[in-house]
């Protein structure tokens, strides 16, 4: 498929507006065994539908919440539940930042 | 190339014991680390920090590279001593990408390390980067043109960055922090195997008449004192163009009016803020002085009667 300007122009979606993603997916994309992913809906930093891991399905946010909890994991040498509660937080102070951005503030 | 001072970067002493490096390190990490920290150069202080610490954790590594004198200074022409390396192996090392400073002492092998595990099916790497709109392209959808600067190696195996530029769909409705992934974009895979994908996480541009939050938008919206105490139908812009808003009657500095579905576009989509803000015209001629001063005669008023003053 090309354009115009010549440049090849690709399908795309919103990462996070898809639903469908399995577990396989998420290890894929990750880059890692499925214990390690097994793990990070253990701790509560994935919420998938469905009751066994072979019938999960996770939201396309999970894989960002995901390789950061991983990435945080590795790089400052936490456990797993210390990288959920830093994911939490990250998320509270993302959200006050929107607000305060959003009242005219600076951050 | 530059040597690096790397008892600086961890901010340690160069007499410091493994203990005390590693607290710093862990600390500056936790400080640095490019998804917790805003500061702009995070990426590339986490990076360095890294490559400090690979060095002075290591007992080995730390000898040698204290062999290279105290006298040197971070950012300074740095060539290896020519009988360097001599008595020394290195072995391991996670194939992260470390300076020509770190290559030139341990050896280029660090940078492939890793290697050796690949099969001759595997997917390709997925690839991250930022792009960056403006809030119009999310309000219309757009093409934009991207570049992206991807690490490649030449003929002589040495590391480069290559430009690639890819036109990119923006999808309407697409919010802050969202990622759009562009499947089979990323690395080539091995053999087999299927390429990579490539994920754009999405930023705004500053705009300069709204702010974001989530779909809404925030306009702050300059009145006339008098469109605000009697009330007024004023015109506002929005990302769709240009509306109409009726001002109720009494209206004050602050107030939180909303154009339902005026924000970024979604099911449902978001709303456009509009916070009064009332201007005062200037005093800047006689008559309007005594325009005031006919209001300080007339009107009873005092704007600090809730302080009981």
């Amino acid at each position: 498929m090309n354009t115009e300007n010549g440049l090849p122009q690709f399908a795309i979606c919103i990462l996070e507006e898809q639903t469908q993603l399995t577990l396989a997916d998420l290890c894929r994309a990750c880059a890692v065994h499925a214990e390690r992913i097994i793990e990070l809906v253990d701790v509560g930093v994935l919420e998938p539908l469905g009751r066994e891991p072979a019938r999960w399905r996770f939201g396309g946010a999970s894989l960002h919440r995901a390789r950061m909890a991983l990435r945080l994991q590795r790089d400052l040498d936490i456990d797993l539940a210390g990288a959920a509660l830093a994911l939490e937080l990250l998320d509270e102070i993302e959200s006050l930042r929107s607000r305060l951005r959003a009242l005219g503030g600076e951050y | 190339m530059e040597f690096k001072d790397y008892y600086k970067i961890i901010g340690v002493a160069r007499d410091a014991t493994q203990d005390e490096i590693k607290r710093s390190y862990r600390k500056l990490a936790r400080k640095y680390h490019p998804d917790v920290s805003k500061e702009a150069d995070a990426e590339a202080r986490f990076k360095e920090l890294g490559e400090a610490y690979e060095v002075l954790k290591d007992a080995e590594k730390r000898v040698a590279y204290d062999q290279l004198g105290a006298n040197w200074k971070g950012g300074e022409e740095f060539r290896p001593p020519p009988d360097w390396n001599a008595g020394f192996e290195f072995s391991g090392g996670d194939g992260a990408d470390y300076s020509d400073f770190f290559a030139s002492l341990f050896g280029k092998d660090f940078r492939a390390g890793g290697a050796g595990r690949a099969s001759f099916r595997a997917k390709g790497e997925d690839h991250h980067a930022k792009v960056l709109i403006d809030l119009e392209d999310t309000y219309q959808g757009a093409t934009r043109t991207i570049t992206l600067r991807v690490p490649g190696v030449d003929a002589q195996g040495h590391g480069v960055t290559r430009e690639r530029v890819l036109n990119v769909t923006i999808p309407k409705g697409i919010r802050e922090g969202q990622h759009i992934r562009l499947g089979g974009q990323g690395s080539a895979g091995m053999g087999e195997g299927t390429a990579g994908d490539l994920y754009l996480q999405v930023e705004f541009r500053a705009h300069p008449l709204y702010r974001v939050d989530g779909r809404d938008l925030y306009l702050d919206l300059p009145v006339a004192p008098w469109e605000a105490a009697l009330g007024a139908t004023v015109k506002v812009p929005t990302l769709g163009g240009i509306v109409e808003l009726k001002i109720p009657e009494g209206s004050g500095s602050g107030r939180k009016l909303r154009l339902k579905g005026r924000g970024i576009p979604g099911d449902p989509p978001g709303d456009c803020y509009v916070i009064l803000a009332i201007a005062l015209p200037p005093a800047d001629t006689e008559a309007a002085k005594d325009f005031y001063r006919k209001m300080a005669q007339e009107l009873d008023f005092n704007p600090r009667a809730k302080m009981g003053v």
